[in-house]
C-alpha cells in the first residue's frame, strides 16, 4: 500500500501553518499519523497537501497554570502518560492514556490529533467532554477558545474551520482530594473501547458529593455527558443501590449500532460501566486522587 | 521531481542522504532504498506491530511514518540490535533459547519493541512484559516463549548490562 501523492509542508510555526491553511485547497494536517497515515495508506483520504505539524516550534508542554492543566497539541499521549503533573493533578487522564493503543501508538499519538480526529471511542476524548476541557484554535483571525460541550458538530467533525488548527487544550483541575475513575470495555487491551465511562466526585463537608461527572464514550456518536445522573448524585448519601439506579438512564442513550456491537449491547455496557466508574470514584473519594507512579 | 525531497539520517549509527518521494512511508525506505529488509510490513496500517522501529530511541511503527518526517533524525533497526556481525545481542540468544520465534516475520518489531521496554523496565513482571507486546502480533508462537525469553533476557541483561 502507498499512500496517494500529495504535497508536503513542513511548517516550523503557528503563523506558517495558519498561513499554508489559507493558502491551500484539500489540505490535512499531520499529528502524530497514527490515524491519519492508515487512512492514507489505504487511500481512504486523497488530500492535495499534507501539513506536518511535527515541526512547528513549542506546540509541546505540559504545564499547570490558573487552576488548570495546559497542554500542547503536539505533546506526545507518551509524555501525558509518564508526565508527574498529570498523574497527581489529573488522574482521570493519567488512568485512562494508559488504555490507549499501545506504546509503539502512544509514542506518535498527540493529544491534539486525538481531539481533532474525535473518534467517539477514543479515551482522550471521553477525557476531555469529562473534565470540560477548552480547547485553543489557531486560524487567520487569531485564536478562539472552544469548550469541549460545543466542540463536537456531529460524528468525528469538531467545530473547527477548514483554516483553523488546534494550538493547545485546556483541563480545569479539580480538588486534589477528588475521587475518579475510567474505565472500558474493549474486545483486546488497547483496542478503541466499545463503551468507556468516565466519573469523578468531590465531596462537601458531610462526604456528599458537591460536584460530579459522568461521562460515556464510545456509545454515541460523541461521548456524552449523563446530566442526569451527575444531578442525582449532587447532595445524596452515596450508596450502591443510588448508583444502579441512576444508571440505569444509560439504557436510553441513542446508541450507535455497527458491526462490532448492536445499540442495544452498548446501552448495557454504559449502564454497567457507568455504575462500575461511579463505584471505583467513589472508593477513591477523599482518599489521595494520585495514582500509584508505574515501574 | 515535485514531489521529492533530499533527507538525511542516521540508521543504525551510519549517516544516510537520499532523495525520496514525499508520501515514500519509512518502512519502504528501510527496505527498498537502503536494503534493510530486517524490518517486515504485516498489515501496513498499523495493527500489526512487525514495523516497528526506534526514532529517536522510542519505538513507532514505520508504515505510519514517512521517510521525509525522520529527516535529521536518529532510527534503529533489528540490524541494529546485535553487537556485531557474529554476535548476538543477549535479547537475541534469549528468543533462540525460549523459542520465542518460529517463521520470524514477527520477531523485528518484538525485539525492536522489547529493547525499549527492557531499557525503561529492566526487572519487569510478566503481566508488564503482556502488555509491553501487545500492539505486536505473532501467527505462530502462542506469545508463550517470547514473554519467556523477555523475561530472562531482562535477567541476563542486568548480569551482564550491555
Ligand atoms: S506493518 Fe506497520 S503495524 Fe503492521
Ligand atoms: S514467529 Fe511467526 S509470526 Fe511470530
Amino acid at each position: 500500500m502507498k499512500p496517494p501523492p500529495f504535497e508536503y509542508h513542513d511548517p516550523r510555526t503557528e503563523a506558517e501553518v495558519v498561513g499554508l491553511l489559507a493558502r491551500l485547497d484539500n489540505a490535512k494536517l499531520l499529528a502524530g499519523g497514527q490515524s491519519l497515515m492508515p487512512m492514507l495508506n489505504m487511500r481512504y483520504v486523497l488530500p492535495d497537501h499534507v501539513i506536518d505539524l511535527n515541526r512547528v516550534e513549542g506546540l509541546s508542554y505540559i504545564r499547570e497554570a490558573e487552576g488548570a492543566l495546559e497542554i500542547g497539541a503536539l505533546t506526545r499521549q507518551r509524555d501525558l502518560e509518564f508526565s508527574d503533573l498529570v498523574r497527581t493533578r489529573c488522574p482521570l487522564m493519567h488512568e485512562a492514556v494508559r488504555q490507549v493503543g499501545h506504546r509503539q501508538t502512544r509514542n506518535r499519538g498527540t493529544i491534539g490529533g486525538s481531539l481533532g480526529h474525535l473518534d467517539p471511542a477514543a479515551e482522550l476524548v471521553t477525557v476531555a467532554t469529562a473534565l470540560d476541557a477548552i480547547v485553543t484554535v489557531a486560524g487567520p483571525t487569531g485564536r478562539r477558545e472552544v469548550p469541549f460541550a460545543e466542540f463536537p458538530a456531529g460524528f468525528m467533525m469538531p467545530s473547527i474551520a477548514l483554516d483553523e488548527f488546534i494550538t493547545a487544550v485546556r483541563i480545569p483541575l479539580w480538588r486534589s482530594d477528588h475521587g475518579f475513575a475510567f474505565v472500558e470495555f474493549a474486545r483486546r487491551h488497547g483496542d478503541f473501547a466499545i463503551v468507556s465511562a468516565a466519573a469523578m466526585l468531590e465531596a462537601d463537608g458531610s462526604g456528599r458529593p458537591a460536584r460530579a461527572s459522568v461521562t460515556i464514550g464510545g456509545a454515541t456518536i460523541a461521548p456524552q455527558r449523563m446530566r442526569d445522573i451527575e444531578q442525582g448524585l449532587v447532595g445524596q448519601t452515596l450508596s450502591q443501590q443510588l448508583f444502579r439506579d441512576l444508571c440505569e438512564s444509560c439504557r436510553a442513550l441513542e446508541a450507535i449500532d455497527d458491526i462490532h456491537a448492536p445499540a442495544a449491547y452498548r446501552q448495557h455496557l454504559a449502564v454497567v460501566l457507568s455504575r462500575r466508574a461511579l463505584q471505583a470514584a467513589h472508593a477513591r473519594l477523599n482518599g489521595t486522587a494520585v495514582l500509584p507512579k508505574r515501574h | 521531481m515535485p514531489h521529492s525531497r533530499n533527507i538525511a539520517l542516521t540508521v543504525n549509527g551510519e549517516r544516510y542522504e537520499r532523495e525520496v518521494e514525499v508520501r515514500l512511508m519509512l518502512a519502504d525506505f528501510l527496505r527498498h532504498h537502503l536494503g534493510l529488509t530486517g524490518t517486515h510490513l504485516g498489515c501496513e496500517h498499523g495493527v500489526c506491530g512487525a514495523c516497528t522501529i526506534l526514532l529517536d530511541g522510542r519505538s513507532a511503527r514505520s508504515c505510519l511514518l514517512l521517510a521525509v518526517q525522520c529527516d535529521g533524525h536518529d532510527v534503529m533497526t533489528v540490524e541494529g540490535i546485535a553487537p556485531s556481525a557474529d554476535a548476538l545481542h543477549p535479547l537475541q540468544e534469549a528468543f533462540r533459547d525460549h523459542h520465542g520465534l518460529q517463521c520470524g516475520f514477527c520477531t523485528p518489531g518484538m525485539l525492536t519493541t522489547l529493547i525499549e521496554f527492557l531499557r525503561e523496565n529492566p526487572d519487569p513482571t510478566e503481566e508488564e512484559v503482556r502488555i509491553a507486546i501487545s500492539g505486536n502480533l505473532c501467527r505462530c508462537t502462542g506469545y508463550q516463549g517470547i514473554v519467556a525469553a523477555a523475561l530472562d533476557a531482562a535477567k541476563r541483561m542486568q548480569a551482564a548490562p550491555a
